[in-house]
């Protein structure tokens, strides 16, 4: 049968690779953000509106100051500002943090759509502006199969493998990381031995928001160049979804992110093969298989990897 | 917390306020010249909204009518709120239901009307009821939580609905819609002024109000609903099936969300479009909250979120993106959400135990 | 030699003085102007019935709740004490009732948490805090695994855990509150053995309790505490269990109920071979049978953990079955749902009063409706009838005194002592053939406590069948007509009240046969 053929092509092709490592790199960012904040016993459903907001400010910074490099400093800012809100809502006044996320993202959603006309003078998307260069790595040989692959990749996709390492080591090895993990069990623990509760828990939720605005920025100023209106197409999700595939850990969210990533990589390569000739009437059908994917993963998943036990309880302080 | 009754009007109806004033002070900042002129233009820009709503004849029934699925899209996340389910998927389930009712509409010309009509609006809140049915089933039988698996069936929905009326069910000439319905299947009209006609759409989410106030506050079955929501485990204690009941709840939340759409095909645009659904189940979620939940508490909200969408795009025409709706949209539910937040702003809970 | 009220200079000699503490929460005042005294070195035990306002008071000391009048001295000092980290900072500890572990993270990393040693400042160093807290728990002989996770070590072990906790931040003044409520007799006797130890180091210590006899046999002096005031200061040795009794409750206090002699009747309740898992899949209840007549009340010692909360739910059908049978006035139940086997008239008291048989937000009258909110006289054709709900529930709110007698009070807002009335209330009201009673009295204050005995005893004269299962050996004792004492999900025995005795119950609730326990006990 041809679709054989095309997935067995598709798996001798680098290009694949390549797509799967890029496809991967957002939810990855946005995976490790709320690794973070689930640690400490926030949920954060916001960040598809993080990575929207992250999205816009780069490609506004992008704009404004002429590079793209100023972009994601902006847009980390603006994440970690809309993060803020959720720690001051869902932490200090014991807020639904469902609920206080979902405001977020129509927050994300009404502010980057209405701002792109008074800063970018048409609504919809952007121009294209400069991006962020991708690394070259001629060494390997410009043709090669290895350079098709990994010769010519985005220096967001190292820094967020390079954060999947530091991820691991502040979880596990510091003082810090020792105290997510109690404040994200048991709250009231921890705040019996002085540790200060609200304060892990904001920096698990701020970590949260700088982490999925790196991811939204890479998929403007790192990918395209180019802001459009929600662009991030349920991205957040997908990052929540492969958090619990991935059983709250950086390297199980790597892994989850890299399957999710090649299942879009693969849809894509299937959809650009000739030889199965697919209409672009039936693409929306290729288009729903990430979130069919997302759909089993959670109902298969869910409750065999284990959450922080507090995770999206609220959390008085005595007295 | 010592929460009174009185303030679960006053914290939605303070929110409201601190929400438009934050869009103020947005709409001053976008403004030009010297703060005079802006004034004037935030000034220019609400007078817009408010004549843009409630202006004249046709501009009220323009709000009615959009009125009317955020009455449904708000019961169906309200209703769902009450029995501890968030379902965030009113959009997908409305798109699901409309797709459906349309199709069978399309269909539906050797029926007379008082048969066409009725069962397409069965139909669709039969598949709306099926799209949230299956959230409710994984939740209830394997944990997965409802947000995320009906963010995933919106998405589904967006794209099986997207290539059913780009393809098998496209009315032709290049734009993604589908064949006209059945005269027998349109709702007759409740209105008409000039060019623009009202149907009855919203006596049917009227009475759906009145149907979803009578359950849960006059049935066992609504009882049984709220007790899950309270406390799943004293439900299942008093002899409750606590699955049951979380599938049975985002059936009819799912039913709400797909006569919705229902409404919209055969009361509005005769057809099904793309983009039919365009944010109304989102907004199911702000009016469930502004109306705390309580179906009467949910039309006054839909007259406030019609309102401001049918203001807003008159709002277009001086200057403002209609996106202005959707923060203020997002400040009322970041409040209601944070209730102690405003309470604190107001100094209500001072006496608050220690300290 | 009456107790001794220090005078101001003689205050550097004592660990803590509390002077004029009031502590006003929104419904209560739980501390109205409560002095009190402690020697530098001394068990000193605070007594007083739930509510009285202990704990309040030590939340105080601890720094967990900030008092709104009187006045803190540690040695002699004035100090304002507002957070755990104040008190660590002069040398208090605290081990609450409910223990504050991370049951993911090892014994070393719960009692480092907060006060990490590292390195390269920001690292937290495993192999110190390992060495560290395997030093102190050799010079105090609390015997630990450093590296078990929380989760996979005992109840007793998990209290050494708290101890360690506060020796590793240097604590002299020790505060526990209520720390054998969840111990067997033996493992009390260890505790007590712990803190004599401690004494002795120059620790001071502080005991909460309502168990009257560990007072007597631990401490040195006592205060004792009731609404909120104190209402006795006494030196131990000055004092008897009937006069502590008497000051905890302001009147006399009858410390046994009476119970007729009655025969049993047939057999109501049979349970073969009964096997459930609990929440994490392993066996919990492992093959338990047991009987139930007419008009008895069979007793379930054990400490806690020891499957009965499991038993419990499978019995009322609230927890899947992994083998065995449950049969119920000859209907087989074994699979049965929670409404058939209320419908059978089999009724239940839940050990968990706020996760099981109350719904917080509810009206005190839709309460008294769960559970038989679908039909007759509550309601009829799907709908309720909200008139006969009222009237019934106005009913047995008087009958069963609960107060105020406001049936449109949502539950949350009374007292737990009159929520349990509630709940008592209600499912007494299903005149049931068998009532299943877990921890009745968990919380409650003495008055209430006897109002629920003299219910049991009358379901008990009415011929209904229960099964009473508690922590309180006391009541297990004074109540039950026959005992059976759990211990890892199994029955270690069964034996009749008034021939046991304290010690061979506390041996099979630690793991020995009968017949072990009998000999053990005679040696």
């Amino acid at each position: 049968m041809n679709i054989f053929k095309a997935i067995l092509d598709a798996f001798a092709n680098p290009i694949f690779y390549k797509l799967t490592l890029s496809a991967a790199t957002p939810l990855l960012f946005a995976s490790l953000g709320g690794l973070f904040s689930e640690k400490t016993g926030v949920t954060n459903i916001a960040l598809e509106g993080i990575m929207l907001l992250g999205a816009f400010s780069g490609v506004m910074g992008s704009a404004l100051f002429g590079s793209p490099w100023i972009g994601v400093i902006l847009a980390m800012m603006v994440g970690v500002a809309a993060a803020a809100l959720h720690a001051w809502a869902s932490i200090n006044f014991q807020a639904d943090q469902i609920v206080s996320a979902t405001a977020i993202i129509l927050l994300a959603q009404g502010l980057t759509g209405f701002l792109l006309e008074p800063v970018f003078g048409k609504p919809g998307s952007t121009d294209i502006y400069d991006k962020i260069p991708e690394i070259k790595l001629e060494f390997l040989g410009k043709g090669s199969f290895l350079y098709e692959m990994i010769g010519s990749l985005s220096p967001f996709v190292y820094l967020a493998l390079i954060l999947v390492v530091v991820s691991t080591l502040i979880i596990s090895t510091t003082k810090l990381g020792l105290r997510m993990r109690a404040v994200g069990e048991n709250p009231e623990a921890a705040d019996t031995l002085g540790v200060s509760v609200y304060g892990v828990r904001w920096f698990g939720v701020l970590m949260s928001g700088l982490l999925a605005s790196l991811g939204g920025a890479y998929l403007s100023v790192g990918e395209l160049g180019q802001f459009t209106e929600n662009m991030t197409n349920g991205k957040g999700f997908i990052a929540l979804a492969a958090l619990i595939l991935g059983n709250w850990t950086p390297k199980g969210a790597l892994f989850a992110c890299l399957l999710f990533g090649a299942a879009d990589a693969m849809n894509e390569q299937l959809q650009s093969n000739p030889s199965l000739a697919i209409s672009s009437s039936v693409k929306p059908l290729f288009n729903l298989i990430p979130f069919v994917i997302t759909l089993i993963v959670v109902a298969g998943f869910v409750g065999k990897t284990r959450a922080p036990a507090a995770s999206g309880t609220p959390y008085e302080k005595k007295g | 917390m010592n929460k009174k009754k009185w303030m679960r009007v006053a914290i939605p109806i303070i929110s409201i306020l601190i929400a438009l004033l934050i869009a103020s002070i947005i709409i001053i900042w976008i403004g030009k010249g010297s703060f005079a002129e802006r004034f004037d233009f935030l000034v220019k820009a609400y007078t817009e909204m408010v004549k843009g709503a409630f202006g004249n004849k046709t501009a009220i029934m323009n709000t009615i009518i959009k009125m009317t699925p955020l009455i449904l899209t708000g019961l169906a996340v309200g209703f769902g709120f009450r029995a501890g389910v968030f379902n965030i998927g009113a959009e997908g389930q409305m798109a699901m239901g409309a797709l459906t009712a349309t199709i069978f509409a399309v269909n539906a010309a050797s029926l007379p009307s008082f048969v066409a009509i009725p069962l397409t609006m069965i139909v669709g809140m039969l598949a709306g009821a099926v799209w949230a049915g299956i959230a409710g089933f994984l939740k209830a039988k394997t944990g997965a939580h409802e947000v995320i698996t009906t963010i995933m069936l919106n998405w589904i929905a967006y794209n099986i609905t997207n290539w059913a009326v780009t393809d098998p069910f496209n009315a032709g000439g290049g734009i993604p819609k589908s064949p006209e319905i059945a005269s027998s299947a349109k709702l007759p009209n409740l209105l008409t002024s000039q060019a623009s006609f009202m149907s009855f759409g919203i006596l049917i989410a009227i009475a759906a109000a009145v149907v979803i106030y009578i359950i849960l506050y006059k049935t066992s079955m609504g009882y049984e609903v709220k007790a899950v929501g309270f406390n799943p485990y004293a439900a299942e204690y008093g002899g409750i099936n606590v699955s049951k009941n979380i599938i049975l709840t985002m059936a009819i939340s799912g039913a709400l969300a797909g006569l919705a759409g229902t409404l919209e095909s055969i009361g509005l645009y005769y057809r099904f479009y793309g983009t039919l659904s365009s944010g109304k189940g989102f907004d199911g979620i702000s009016i469930a909250l502004i109306g705390q939940n309580n179906p009467f508490g949910i039309i006054a909200a839909s007259l406030l979120i019609g309102g401001l969408r049918t203001g807003s795009n008159q709002m277009q025409f001086v200057g403002v993106p209609k996106h202005i709706v959707m923060i203020i949209q997002s400040i009322i539910i970041f409040l209601v959400a944070a209730e102690r937040m405003v309470m604190t702003i107001m100094g209500w809970n001072r006496k608050k135990g220690a300290k | 030699m009456p107790f001794h009220i220090p005078q101001e200079d003689e205050y550097k000699d004592y660990a803590v003085v509390m002077k004029g503490i009031v502590k006003q929460f929104p419904r209560v005042l739980a501390n109205d102007h409560v002095d009190l005294y402690v020697k530098r070195g001394e068990i000193h035990a605070i007594v007083g019935e739930n509510g009285a306002g202990k704990s309040t008071l030590m939340n105080q000391l601890y720094g967990l709740y900030n008092a709104d009048e009187g006045q803190i001295l540690i040695n002699g000092e004035v100090l304002s004490i507002n957070n755990p980290k104040d008190a660590i900072a002069v040398g208090i500890g605290m081990v609450h009732q409910h223990f504050m572990l991370v049951g993911p993270l090892t014994v070393a990393e719960n009692i480092v948490l907060g006060d990490e040693p590292t390195k390269m400042k920001s690292f937290f160093d495993l192999a110190k805090a390992r060495k560290e807290v395997k030093r102190i728990s050799e010079e105090y002989g609390l015997k630990v695994d450093v590296d078990s996770k929380i989760e996979d070590i005992s109840v007793g072990t998990q209290q050494r855990v708290e101890i360690l906790k506060t020796l590793y931040r240097g604590a002299d003044i020790l505060i526990l509150d209520e720390p054998t409520a969840v111990l067997t007799p033996q493992e009390t006797e260890e505790l007590f053995v712990v803190l004599r130890n401690l004494q002795n180091d120059g620790k001071t210590i502080i005991f909460i309790t309502h168990k009257l006899n560990e007072v007597i046999a631990v401490s040195n002096n006592v205060t004792v505490m009731r609404g909120g005031k104190v209402t006795g200061q006494i030196p131990t040795s000055e004092t008897t269990p009937r006069e502590l009794a008497n000051m905890m409750v302001g009147r006399e206090v009858l410390l046994r109920v009476e119970k007729e002699k009655k025969e049993p009747g047939e057999k109501t309740l049979e349970v073969t071979g009964l096997k459930v898992n609990d929440n994490r899949g392993l066996p919990a209840v492992k093959g338990v049978s047991f009987e139930i007549r007419k008009g008895e009340i069979l007793g379930i010692a054990g400490v806690a953990g020891n499957g009965q909360s499991e038993l419990e739910e499978a019995l009322m059908g609230l927890r899947k079955k992994e083998g065995g049978t449950i049969n119920f006035n000859g209907l087989d139940i074994t699979s049965a749902t929670p409404r058939v086997i209320r419908e059978a008239r089999m009724s239940h008291i839940a050990a968990d009063r706020f996760k099981y048989a109350m719904v917080k937000e509810f009206t005190v009258a839709y309460n008294m409706a769960l559970g038989r909110h679908y039909k007759q006289p509550f309601a009829e054709g799907g709908f309720l009838n909200h008139k006969n709900i009222n009237a019934i529930s106005k009913d047995l709110v008087k009958k069963f005194d609960v107060r105020p007698p406001e049936i449109q009070n949502t539950a949350e807002n009374l007292s737990g002592g009159n929520q349990q009335k509630m709940v008592v209330a209600r499912e007494f009201d299903y005149q049931p053939l068998c009532m299943v009673v877990s921890q009745p009295t968990r919380g409650l204050d003495i008055g209430a406590i006897e109002f629920i005995h003299s219910t049991i005893l009358e379901l008990r004269r009415e011929d209904v069948a229960i099964l009473l299962i508690s922590m309180e050996l006391d009541e297990i004792l004074s109540l039950s007509d026959r005992i059976i004492v759990m211990y890892e999900g199994e029955i270690m025995g069964e034996v009749k009240p008034n021939e046991v005795s304290l010690e061979e119950l506390g041996l099979m609730m630690a793991g020995s046969t009968l017949e072990q326990a009998r000999s053990e006990a005679h040696e």
